[in-house]
């Protein structure tokens, strides 16, 4: 297979403009002859459908919620980063662009970083254009605060609810469109299959989740932008539906799967309960603005936390990273909570927790100030916790939230089958081994708003696409393949429902492709989900039928695919023999410090479906820094 | 604890739907709602018979997916909470609870407890926008905002789109969802210039979906689990009888924001 990331060259500001210019263009009237399908309705699917369709392409948009409303982008608490430098505190488009490939552990690639960078300013003036009610101060102006692995205050925020108040801009943006019938919205239909025909993306074929109904849709050209594939953990702040069903579909057709087992475990979220749990909730990083992270300094100390004195407590991050303190990255911040608790450290039950405090903060600003900036969230973990933050420290665990792997884009984010396009969290592109905070926002909005609208008429202007109708043998086979395995589900009359087969396999990834990983672990994991695979295929039990909404068949879909996907995760963790932003090999490290292998592993790691129960190719970006050079990352 | 449920049974929009009787048992207080749920369900696939079917995602008060009547309350007994934030911990050992979908016209049940909204969508297609089309925007502090103003639009903008409130009014009125729309956009200046047009056809979109009228019982803002604000409907009731009076064609170019 062979990987062109067609990413211009020349200066690097100068790339994207250059690569606009150079790029085909659909005239307008032509525009209204092609038609678009969009799957998915969150940040980038949402933008992206709206904005095509505003072009004057005809659009059609899938969600397996029961509104493109509910997509999960509608979660995301803290903020969205633009290098606007409003703050006249040094930030800059090229700053931005630094800090996210430093913050990528240099596993990303320079061109599409920059321009990530360069559309962010865009996005904000966007989004304020539709109404959203960003945080302002009294002058009028838009507030800003910081977040992890940033030493500028860049991030743009609407209370807690960021993302809630950035997916319904797109959302009412979308629903114009649909109000004006430039695009046809179908919610509560599942993608189940990518039908392909002479080699490029053609259609889909859906289910519609509440009638039963297998039909196929047809079109020039076919956008992911289904999100991530956390889900695996099956504990995981992602929504309980998202799932990587349509990705997985499209890497069994021939799209490459990028750097699968680049996961990011986020270290503010609230640990789990019980083996009840069925999810978890994120505290937003925003929270380390004001909040200090700390653990006893005694192993095992069961003192309440008021009674442990400031000499008996160990700041950790501040402690080991005094630059960035509290606000260190990601995956560093998670590591070094994990320690702490592997160390006999941790606070709560089962010592699974570290604490987060605000009192300092709460002494200095007053309760009021902190309630302001985070009310809902203290509310939020109060609600679920029933401890009070104000009084008592938050405990906080790491917990999976984001996966930056995902399939394989070019330049044109569009992947190695021609015409099948993946946007936002689906694709793989810009975030390297790990994302920084209020990045995911900035890239969902930027490949639905200012990529996708030029790429895709480029793919469009330099294709001849036959005309094919539904009785297409591909489309038929496509259809087929949907339906038979739907019957084979429930045919299956086994003894166990998806839901037990999920939990399993999120116990056997977290325990061997978490936040640790190494040889001999990622080895037991290769073994024990083929063979829980094999137990699943025999087994589940699916009730009820096929032609009607039925819960239970929608989760064996999902947990089926999860189940082959988490192998690709381990077999991609094992042969990364580094360590790298949110992959962490423990036999690759410096006291602790990941240790990336830039002569042997700077590179993607593209995956190739090769046929079943053979073994996938592995196919290799190489990567290239000509303007932040490779040095190790470091946020002491 | 252990806990007995009675459950709206409906297999279709088309069947016709019963109360089913089910025991929650060993139910720990530190789940939530839907986890509970979770567990009933799981018991149900052991005995052979098909899951309750409720609607759900984020399971974090923010997606507005789920949703049911328990004891008569839209989304439970504990305020300002959505039934997946709620916690077993508001219930104590021996509950009896009685879990309906939402009902009303509008919202006709797909299944079980899990009803169609899609009346919502409809209302912010015929209006609850502003017309923005990528690409046109200017500098984002060209165009500064009160702060009360951009704080009062954050609260209208808190809307999840639930449906409680519609659940909640005795005439499954959506003007509690459809006025915080209108409000938020009308708070700021960028939603000046179709701010009547926009609340003429949401209101006529809103009565076509079948939703009823409003009768100022306030049920929907206490059932409300984002805290929505009653001033909401007032705000947009003040517009739609400016809009009618001049037919929508009301020059708003004077307007800077502030229909609080
Ligand atoms: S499941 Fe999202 S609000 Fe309850």
């Amino acid at each position: 297979m062979e990987l062109r990331s067609n990413a211009p060259t020349g200066p690097i500001e100068q790339r994207w403009d250059k690569h606009r210019f150079d790029m085909k263009l659909v005239n307008p009237a032509n525009k209204r002859k092609y038609s678009i399908i969009m799957v998915g309705s969150g940040l980038a699917g949402g933008s992206g459908a709206a904005t095509l369709a505003e072009l004057g392409y005809n659009v059609s948009c899938f969600c397996y919620q029961d509104s493109p409303r509910r997509a999960h982008s509608i979660a995301a608490q803290g903020g969205i980063n633009a290098a606007k430098n409003y703050r006249n505190d040094g930030d800059s488009i090229y700053r931005l662009f630094y800090d996210t490939v430093k913050g990528g552990d240099f596993r990303a690639r320079e061109s599409n970083v920059y321009r990530l960078a360069q559309v962010s300013v865009n996005i904000i003036d966007q989004m304020v254009a539709q109404g959203v009610p960003f945080a302002r101060e009294y002058g009028g102006l838009l507030d800003n605060r910081s977040f992890g692995g940033a030493q500028v205050s860049r991030t743009f925020y609407a209370r807690g609810q960021t993302g809630q108040q950035l997916l319904l801009g797109a959302y009412q943006q979308l629903e114009r469109q649909i109000g004006l019938g430039k695009v046809k919205m179908y919610p509560r239909h599942e993608m189940l299959e990518l039908i392909t025909i002479d080699g490029r993306a053609r259609g889909i074929v859906t289910r519609d989740m509440t009638t039963g109904k297998v039909e196929s849709h047809l079109a020039d050209a076919v956008c992911l932008a289904t999100g991530g594939y956390g889900n695996v953990f099956y504990l995981s702040t992602n929504a309980k539906g998202c799932n990587t069903t349509a990705n997985w579909r499209a890497y069994k057709k021939g799209a490459a799967f990028a750097n699968p087992c680049y996961t990011q475990i986020h270290p503010t979220c609230i640990p789990v309960s019980g083996d009840h749990q069925s999810k978890l909730t994120l505290m937003s990083e925003s929270l380390r603005n004001d909040g200090r992270v700390w653990v006893p300094k005694k192993k095992g100390d069961t003192r309440k936390p008021a009674d442990i004195p400031e000499d008996e407590r160990d700041y950790y991050l501040e402690r080991k990273y005094p630059s960035f303190g509290n606000l260190a990255p990601r995956d560093i911040a998670s590591r070094a909570a994990k320690e702490a608790c592997d160390d006999g450290r941790g606070v709560g039950p089962g010592g699974k927790g570290v604490y987060l405090d605000f009192a300092d903060a709460i002494k200095r600003l007053g309760s009021h100030a902190i309630a302001e900036k985070y009310g809902n969230l203290f509310e939020m973990y109060e609600r679920i916790t029933d401890e009070n933050p104000y009084k008592q420290p938050m405990r906080i665990y790491p917990a999976v939230h984001y996966t930056m792997g995902g399939l394989w884009v070019d330049y044109n984010l569009q992947s190695t089958i021609p015409g099948l396009h993946v946007l936002g969290e689906a694709n793989f592109s810009d975030h390297g081994a790990n994302r920084l905070g209020a990045s995911a926002l900035m890239q969902g909005l930027a490949d639905g708003y200012f990529i996708i609208p030029y790429t895709i008429g480029h793919y469009l202007a330099s294709n001849k696409l036959e005309k094919i109708t539904t009785d297409h043998p591909e489309v038929k086979k496509a259809e087929a393949a949907v339906t038979d395995r739907i019957n084979k589900f429930l045919s299956i009359n086994g003894k166990r429902s998806p839901t037990s087969f999920h939990r399993e396999l999120g116990k056997i990834m977290w325990e061997y492709c978490g936040m640790a990983r190494n040889d001999a672990g990622l080895k037991t994991a290769l073994e024990k989900i083929p063979a829980l695979r094999e137990e699943f295929w025999k087994d589940v039990k699916v009730l009820g039928d096929g032609f009607s909404l039925n819960q239970s068949l929608e989760m064996a879909g999902r947990v089926a695919d999860f189940l082959e996907l988490g192998e690709l995760m381990c077999l991609d963790a094992l042969e990364r023999k580094e360590s790298a932003g949110g992959h962490y090999r423990t036999e690759y490290q410096d006291e602790g410090e990941a240790k990336r292998d830039d002569a042997n592993f700077c590179h993607v790691a593209a995956w190739e479906y090769a046929g079943e129960g053979k073994k996938p190719i592995r196919n290799i970006e190489p990567l290239d820094f000509e303007y932040v050079h490779l040095a190790t990352r470091s946020y002491k | 604890m252990n806990l007995t449920l009675h459950v709206w049974r409906q297999k279709n929009a088309k069947a016709t739907g019963a109360f089913v009787t089910y025991q929650a048992k060993d139910i720990s207080p530190d789940m939530s709602f839907l986890e509970m749920l979770d567990v009933v369900n799981e018991d149900l696939i052991a005995k052979n018979e098909e899951p309750i079917t409720f609607d759900h995602d984020c399971r974090e008060g923010i997606c507005g997916a789920c949703g049911m009547v328990i004891n008569g309350a839209p989304h439970g007994p504990k305020q300002r909470t959505t039934t997946c934030q709620l916690h077993m911990r508001s219930f104590k050992d021996g509950d009896e609870l009685t879990l309906e979908p939402w009902r009303a016209e509008a919202f006709p049940i797909v299944r079980d407890l899990m009803v169609d909204r899609s009346a919502f969508d409809r209302i912010i297609a015929s209006g609850g926008f502003i017309t923005a089309p990528t690409g046109t925007a200017q500098d984002a502090n060209a165009i500064p905002v009160r702060k009360e103003n951009a704080d009062l639009a954050m609260d209208a903008a808190a809307c999840i789109g639930c449906g409680a409130c519609v659940a909640a009014c005795p005439n499954a009125s959506a003007m509690l969802f459809t006025g915080a729309k209108v409000s938020q956009l009308a708070l700021l200046p960028q939603g000046q210039p179709e701010r009547y047009d926009r609340v003429l056809k949401m209101v006529s979109e809103m009565d076509a979906s079948g939703f009823g009228s409003c009768t100022n019982h306030g049920e929907c803002a206490s059932a409300c689990p984002k805290g929505i604000s009653l001033q909401n409907i007032a705000r947009m009731n003040r517009d739609f009888v400016k809009a009618s009076l001049t037919d929508g064609t009301r020059d708003a170019s004077g307007d800077t924001g502030g229909a609080g």
